[in-house]
């Protein structure tokens, strides 16, 4: 009886360090995939400058390509390293890969120094970055999985589950600390390369915690054995009976994912910096709290799923989301929107300087700044900027308008808890999934089988939703336009909202699909 | 359940169809004729990497659910 106890408790004990060590590992990997896409503002002037259509292309390039276009070929490659070689070798590479790269890129040249060398070399980097992060995933899921008992396979997974949300809240939090321990300039100058730098000495300590642990027990049990495969890409995708399930776990589970997962945590970023024009820093400050809040439910659902089953909870998840995105962002927007809220007439200012255009021989850029304050505490910056051409005779250019609105303390609020409410969907429907993916496949094909259907699912159909929703919302945008030109009546009353079309589309089939074919405790294959 | 898990293959069949049209000649097409750069990378992605999977995949996932791959009898469905 006390032999049994002790077992439990060095059982647990060691698959507690089997979860730092993989959850480590994988937060940096998406700590280092974050902090690209949060920084792209400052890069793009660093490697990619305005007015270049090639360093725009490599621009656009190296942000869609890691993204999405390599994600799901790291998966198949480094998924068949996994099961041809092991987990614990295969995820220790592709650790050090992200890491590397992303240190890499906080080391490289500007492109005034190096000219096109510069976004040739972030490219590159960037790829590197997609193809460790679409190896990692399934590495460190199926490593945890593999460690844990099968009844409680939801709850350890879930701690994996829940550094994408970590690694975006830490990303935030390192570059909310450097830019405020320095001048914006600074910050500009080389303060950007502080969190590149920093992922070295994360990924340095989690490769010593890595190395450190042993192979996957099941894994092992199977190479000892000689049954692990010798074609895991064969045995996945070209076999029908295992295909079937890859297509089953890609349309009916990660695909409403995907778009559950983009919408909470980009989606939701992005409408309230562009659309609701919030400043940056509080909107990093709103999206940190609301992830850290909702944290905790990664683990709660990926508890639940052991219990209840993981297809309720997934597809519960899918539901609410697309059933009260339109309800939420209305609520975003009308929150932030100026025309709800009552102006200081007294407390407005305006201003106005003219200085030579430092690209244009004799031509001026005229900066117009209003300030405008409201009664709720709300205030507003708008920065117009004008570009006066040398000739005179040449037609007048539009002025580059940017607004800034500043919040007040209730409307903060309000939108955390609509930024927690969305994080709770993704925790939802992310909790149990790896869980999920995991026993769908059995252990001498895993890796790659349950690799591709998640980054496909997650990269590809949730890594499109930003450029899509974009896409739909300034579609209806330019519809209205036409429409008010030509007198006739509006035909989107929110052309704002069009964009969610995307993700409730996508999670609706997504819903009806796992619905009809999945069955609620699916059989664990190991 | 089997009868409607297949009927819905048909569903899914024309579904990957409709995607296709709309995918390529609403959003893909526009996008690769457009002249901006973006644009051009975001339709080389949405023909030649969504379009295939989304059309491929739920294809043959129709497919497979008329075909009653996906009965009741499989234990891992």
């Amino acid at each position: 009886m006390i032999t049994e106890a002790r077992k439990t408790v060095s059982n647990t004990r060691s698959l507690i360090s089997v979860i730092g060590a993989s959850s480590v590992g994988t937060l940096i990997e998406w700590y280092d995939f974050y902090i690209f896409g949060s920084l792209a503002t400052v890069l793009a002037t660093k490697f990619f400058p305005e007015g270049n259509p090639t360093a725009a292309f490599l621009s656009t390039l190296a942000t869609f390509a890691a993204g999405f276009v390599v994600r799901p070929f790291g998966a198949i490659f480094f998924g068949r390293l996994g099961d041809l070689i092991g987990r614990k070798y295969t995820f220790m590479v592709t650790l050090l890969l992200m890491g590397g790269a992303t240190f890499a890129i906080g080391l490289i040249p500007s492109y005034e120094t190096i000219g096109f060398l510069a976004p040739t070399l972030v490219l590159l980097l960037r790829l590197l970055q997609g193809l460790a992060l679409g190896g990692e995933y399934g590495g460190a899921a199926t490593y945890v999985a593999e460690h844990s008992p099968t009844n409680r396979r939801g709850y350890w997974t879930s701690w994996i589950q829940t550094t994408a949300t970590v690694g975006l809240f830490v990303s935030l939090l390192v570059i909310l600390i450097t830019r405020k321990s320095m001048s914006k300039e600074s910050f500009d100058e080389w303060g950007w390369r502080v969190p590149f730098l920093v992922s070295v000495l994360m990924v340095l300590i989690s490769y010593v915690i890595r190395r450190n642990m042993s192979e996957s027990p099941l894994f092992a049990k199977a190479k000892a054995e000689g049954k692990t495969s010798t074609n895991p890409l064969k045995e996945s995708f070209g076999n029908r009976y295992n295909f079937k399930f890859v297509l089953l776990a890609l349309f009916g589970a990660t695909m409403g994912q995907g778009v559950v997962w983009y919408t909470g945590q980009f989606y939701a970023m992005s409408f309230i910096k562009t659309v609701c024009n919030v400043d940056a820093i509080q909107s990093d400050e709103l999206m940190s709290v609301a992830l850290l809040m909702g944290t905790p439910f990664f683990v709660v659902f990926g508890w639940l799923s052991d219990r209840i089953g993981r297809k309720g909870i997934m597809l519960i998840g899918m539901l609410v989301a697309l059933l009260s995105y339109r309800a939420i962002y209305e609520k975003i927007y009308q929150t932030t929107n100026l025309k709800n809220k009552q102006e200081i007439t007294t407390n407005f200012s305006a201003d106005s300087t003219t200085a030579p255009d430092p690209k244009v021989d004799g031509g001026f850029i005229q900066t117009k700044t209003i300030k405008r304050e409201y009664t709720d505490g709300t205030k507003l910056t708008e920065v117009s900027k004008l570009k006066i051409a040398a000739d005179p005779s040449a037609e007048p250019a539009k002025p580059d308008i940017k607004k800034t609105v500043l919040i007040n303390d209730s409307d903060r609020w309000t939108l955390i808890w609509l930024i927690f409410i969305q994080v709770i969907f993704v925790t939802l429907v992310y909790g149990p999934i790896a869980a999920f993916l995991v026993e769908m496949f059995p252990v001498k094909i895993r890796y790659t089988s349950m690799s591709l259907p998640y980054h496909i699912g997650n990269g590809v159909f949730g890594g499109l939703l930003p450029a899509v929703a974009t896409y739909l919302a300034t579609g209806a945008k330019e519809a209205n336009l036409a429409a008010e030109k030509a007198g006739s009546a509006l035909p989107y009353a929110a052309p704002y909202l069009e964009g969610l079309w995307y993700p409730i589309i996508v999670a609706a089939v997504s819903f009806l699909i796992g619905l009809v074919y999945i069955r609620n405790r699916a059989q664990v294959v190991d | 359940m089997n009868t409607i898990k297949r009927y819905l293959g048909v569903v899914w069949l024309g579904l990957a169809a409709l995607a296709g049209y709309f995918g390529i000649t609403s959003l893909g097409l526009p996008k690769l004729t457009s002249g901006k750069t973006d644009d051009l990378v975001f339709g080389i992605i949405i023909v030649f990497v969504l379009m295939p999977i989304i059309v491929g995949g739920l294809a043959r996932f129709g497919l497979y659910a008329l075909q009653g791959e996906y009965d009741e009898s499989d234990n891992r469905s």
